[in-house]
C-alpha cells in the first residue's frame, strides 16, 4: 500500500477527581500505585513494569495481548513538577516494531471539587512499521466492531 | 458528492455482506487480482466482481485494469488502521483513568 508512512495526531482527555492534585499525581509517581491502574486491569499478561520516576528516568512495560503479541512501551520522562504537570515521551512496539512516538503531558489542575487532569498525547503513527501481520490484525478488529455496530443498528431498527 | 450519512451508509451496507468483509480481509494483506480472490472463496468469478463493485462505489476498495489482469486493493481513504490507532489509543487511556478514579476512591492510607 502506498502512502504516508506517518500519520499525526493529537487527543485530549479531560477528567475531574475528587481527590486533591498531590493525591492524584501521586498515583502516577508511586510505581507501586500507577502499576494498578496503568498496566494491570486490561486482562493481559503483564511481562514487565519498571519505571524511574524522575527526569531522564525510563519506564518499561511489556504485555501479552490476546492475539500472543507483546507489546512493549518505552517511557522516558521529560519534564516534571510535582503535583502540576508530567511530561514523558514514548513508544509503543508490537513485537519489537515501533508503531508510534508519542509526547504526552499530563496536567493536574486544583478544582473546587478535586482535580482536572488535562491529558493531552501527541503522536506519530507510523504505518510503514506494522507489517502486514499487524495490519491484517488492525483490520479484523475493525471488521469485528463494524460487525458488532451492524447488529446493534439492525436490533434498534427492529426494536 | 454523497452526503456524509448516505456514504456511512453505504460502506455499513457494503461491509454488512459476510462474503464482502472476508474479501477486505483478504485485501488487508495487499492488492491482489481478482481471479486470485475468487479462489479461496469458493465463490464464481461473476460473484466477486458483484461483490467488488458494491465495495467500490463504497469508496472501500479500488480496482484497476492492467493488460487482461484486474487487481484490486483496499482504498486508504476509506477506513485506515492509523486511524483505529488513534482510536484505540484514546480508549486505551480512557480506560486508564477510569481505573485511576477507582483507585482514587478507595480510602486514603496517607
Amino acid at each position: 500500500m502506498i502512502g504516508p508512512s506517518v500519520t499525526h495526531s493529537t487527543f485530549v482527555i479531560e477528567r475531574n477527581y475528587p481527590a486533591t492534585p498531590q493525591r492524584v499525581f501521586g498515583a502516577f509517581s508511586d510505581p507501586i500505585k500507577k502499576r494498578r491502574w496503568f498496566a494491570e486491569g486490561e486482562g493481559l499478561a503483564i511481562k514487565e513494569f519498571e519505571m524511574d520516576f524522575r527526569v531522564g528516568g525510563l519506564e518499561r512495560s511489556s504485555f501479552r495481548l490476546e492475539n500472543g503479541m507483546i507489546c512493549t512501551n518505552n517511557t522516558i520522562y521529560q519534564d516534571i513538577l510535582p503535583d502540576r504537570r508530567i511530561v514523558f515521551a514514548y513508544t509503543m512496539s508490537i513485537n519489537g516494531n515501533r508503531i508510534s512516538s508519542s509526547q504526552a503531558t499530563t496536567e493536574f489542575l486544583p478544582a473546587t471539587n478535586g482535580t482536572n487532569l488535562i491529558f493531552t498525547e501527541q503522536a506519530a503513527f507510523f504505518e510503514g512499521a506494522d507489517g502486514p501481520q499487524i495490519r491484517k490484525e488492525g483490520w479484523r478488529q475493525i471488521l469485528n466492531q463494524l460487525e458488532k455496530e451492524i447488529v446493534r443498528q439492525v436490533e434498534n431498527a427492529n426494536a | 458528492m454523497l452526503s456524509q450519512s448516505a456514504e456511512i451508509d453505504r460502506v455499513f451496507h457494503a461491509l454488512g455482506d459476510p462474503t464482502r468483509r472476508a474479501i477486505m480481509e483478504k485485501l488487508s494483506e495487499g492488492p491482489i487480482s481478482v481471479s486470485r480472490l475468487a479462489k479461496p472463496l469458493s465463490i464464481t468469478l461473476a460473484a466477486v466482481v458483484q461483490h467488488l463493485q458494491v465495495l467500490e462505489k463504497s469508496g472501500l476498495v479500488h480496482t484497476e485494469k492492467a493488460g487482461r489482469v484486474r487487481t484490486c486493493r483496499m482504498e486508504p481513504k476509506g477506513l485506515s488502521v492509523a486511524e483505529q490507532w488513534i482510536g484505540d489509543r484514546r480508549s486505551l487511556w480512557e480506560r486508564r483513568f477510569d481505573r485511576l478514579g477507582d483507585l482514587l476512591a478507595e480510602p486514603d492510607e496517607n
